[in-house]
């Protein structure tokens, strides 16, 4: 059965803060249930299906409804990482399609900046059991070098450059600097991208996001719920999902996994990338950007670098409006995990709630993926279609 | 700028790990073993004892040690600068590696390299691979 239109995103709620040296990971992650739940006009108690990933702490959905005190018939956990939350989101729609719930709540929070995490930097060994640490680890993959290894091959088989690359951050500059939250406000320049230190070749400090704390929270329903509550109606038109691994070793690391959770999505909405007024695109890294805008059908296999030059992803400038909140280059990226975020703006410009300066005029169709994991190795994308009713 | 070797760390008991310690053991003895199915005859990578194409069961071969660069990045920001990268392997999957001996400025992809074992701190020595 197609999961169109079985659900509806009436909560949202990102949390402003990018610091929280003062909060627990599970105190988060309640904060961001309560402001998505006042939102929408529901309370705590109207909640019957508790969805998490990884970032939750302990049990995940067993530590955070004991901590929440909810009473849920369902809970979720797949985690696949920063693409979790519009996985999440696909499996609300099918929990309220099975009649498993009919409130989902779903929430992220992190806290790696008080944490003094080196995110992007930093080699994490992960555990003996995983079957491919030992033939990765000793190399030294942190999460930067990975992308950038997918940047190198793109730029030699499809001519992509540095500087379009800078495109896409100048862009995430433009609108982040009407956002009081961000913590890049700083418009930015190709120059300025592009004479950043280097990082990991190719991408320089300006190519990768911040390292925030923060969360997000999102509430779907059931239309019946969801035409009964004061807020504007945002209908979830088509979702998809799909890991992209290795391959036992028939690599290529030119494409993500929107190539494979674009199309069911497309398909589900009865729509086309040139039909979507607004995109919320998964910017761990400029290069991810660049790739998902081909997977997805905004540009040909290739043809991104040409695509996000010269503004095209600027608010008010370009065809394709992209991260109007600055995304996670400009504005947070908390627990490492973007997913979410991505979704609450869509839902800010669907409901016309984005800042003045940034908003889409006449914004009924948006799209916001993810992908979660790393681009080098094994990651999952995530595509969520929304329509404004 | 010359080439200066990181510490390369290890993580896993390769001796209680039976699936993979044929390929550790080879490396300690200098030989680079690479698994093969006995059923579909493909070379995989990372190491499995089921082939990943066919679920076959596996055996091990001496590998060439050839391969090309398919693609690198030069991680800058680290204590000691250092090429992480996958090569495409004559036998024709592709490995997670990094790039020694070498201007790491001078990298390029398609580039001949062959392989070099680089002493690991508390594990096997550890496939790694030279510009030709």
């Amino acid at each position: 059965m197609s999961l169109k239109g079985v659900g509806y995103i009436v909560g949202a709620y990102e949390h402003p803060t990018r610091k929280a040296s003062d909060k627990s990971v599970a105190l988060l992650h309640a904060e961001c249930a309560k402001g998505a739940l006042e939102d929408a006009g529901l309370t705590k108690d109207d909640v019957d299906g508790y969805f998490c990933a990884g970032d939750a702490p302990g049990l995940g959905p067993l530590s955070m409804v004991d901590y929440m005190n909810l009473k849920c018939r369902h809970v979720d956990s797949t985690d696949v990482g920063g693409s979790s939350y519009q996985v999440a989101v696909g499996h609300a729609l099918e929990s309220i399609a099975a009649g498993r719930c009919s409130v989902a709540l779903i929430t992220l929070a992190g806290r790696p900046r008080s944490e003094g995490q080196a995110t992007g930097t930093a080699t994490r060994a992960g555990s003996p059991s995983q079957p491919e640490v030992q033939f990765e680890f000793p190399y030294a993959p942190a999460t930067a070098n990975m992308y950038a290894m997918c940047a190198t091959r793109h730029m030699y088989q499809y001519g992509t450059t540095s500087e379009q690359l800078a495109w896409i951050k100048v862009a995430a500059s433009h609108h982040a600097q009407h956002n009081p939250h961000a913590m890049l406000r700083n418009v930015v320049t190709v120059e300025d991208v592009v004479s950043s230190p280097m990082v990991a070749s190719p991408l320089h400090r300006l190519d990768c996001c911040v390292i925030s704390d923060g969360g997000g929270a999102l509430i779907v329903t059931k239309p019946e719920i969801a035409k009964s509550l004061k807020r504007p109606l945002v209908k979830v038109i088509g979702v998809g999902e799909s890991p992209k691994h290795q391959a036992g070793g028939e690599i290529d690391l030119t494409y993500s996994g929107a190539r494979w959770s674009g199309p069911p999505a497309w398909e589900m909405a009865g729509i086309k990338p040139s039909d979507i007024k607004y995109a919320s695109i998964y910017d761990s890294f400029t290069i991810t950007v660049l790739m998902q805008l081909e997977d997805l059908g905004f540009c040909e296999k290739g043809q991104g670098g040409k695509f996000v030059a010269d503004g095209n992803l600027i608010a008010g400038v370009g065809k394709l409006p992209f991260n109007t909140d600055g995304g996670g280059l400009c504005s947070n990226h908390p627990a490492n995990r973007g997913g979410i975020t991505k979704i609450i703006e869509a839902v800010r410009q669907l409901r016309g709630e984005a800042h003045p300066a940034v908003q889409v005029r006449n914004c009924d169709l948006a799209l916001a993926h993810g992908t979660g994991g790393s681009l080098g190795t094994r990651h999952c994308g995530s595509t969520a279609i929304l329509e404004r009713e | 700028m010359a080439y200066v070797q990181r510490k390369v760390q290890f993580v896993g008991a390769p001796d209680s790990n039976p699936e993979t310690k044929p390929f550790w053991d080879g490396c300690a003895a200098g030989k680079f073993l690479l698994p093969r199915c006995k059923s579909c005859g493909k070379v995989h990578w990372y190491p499995r004892g089921l082939c990943p194409f066919c679920f076959g069961e596996c055996e091990w071969v001496e590998g060439s040690g050839k391969g090309k660069i398919y693609t690198y990045s030069v991680m800058t920001r680290a204590e000691t600068p250092y090429a992480i990268g996958y090569v495409t392997l004559e036998e024709g999957p592709s490995m997670m590696t990094n790039f020694v001996d070498c201007d790491l400025s001078a990298l390029k992809i398609g580039q001949d390299v062959k392989l070099k074992f680089v002493p690991s701190e508390g594990g096997p020595p550890i496939p790694m691979f030279v510009p030709v």
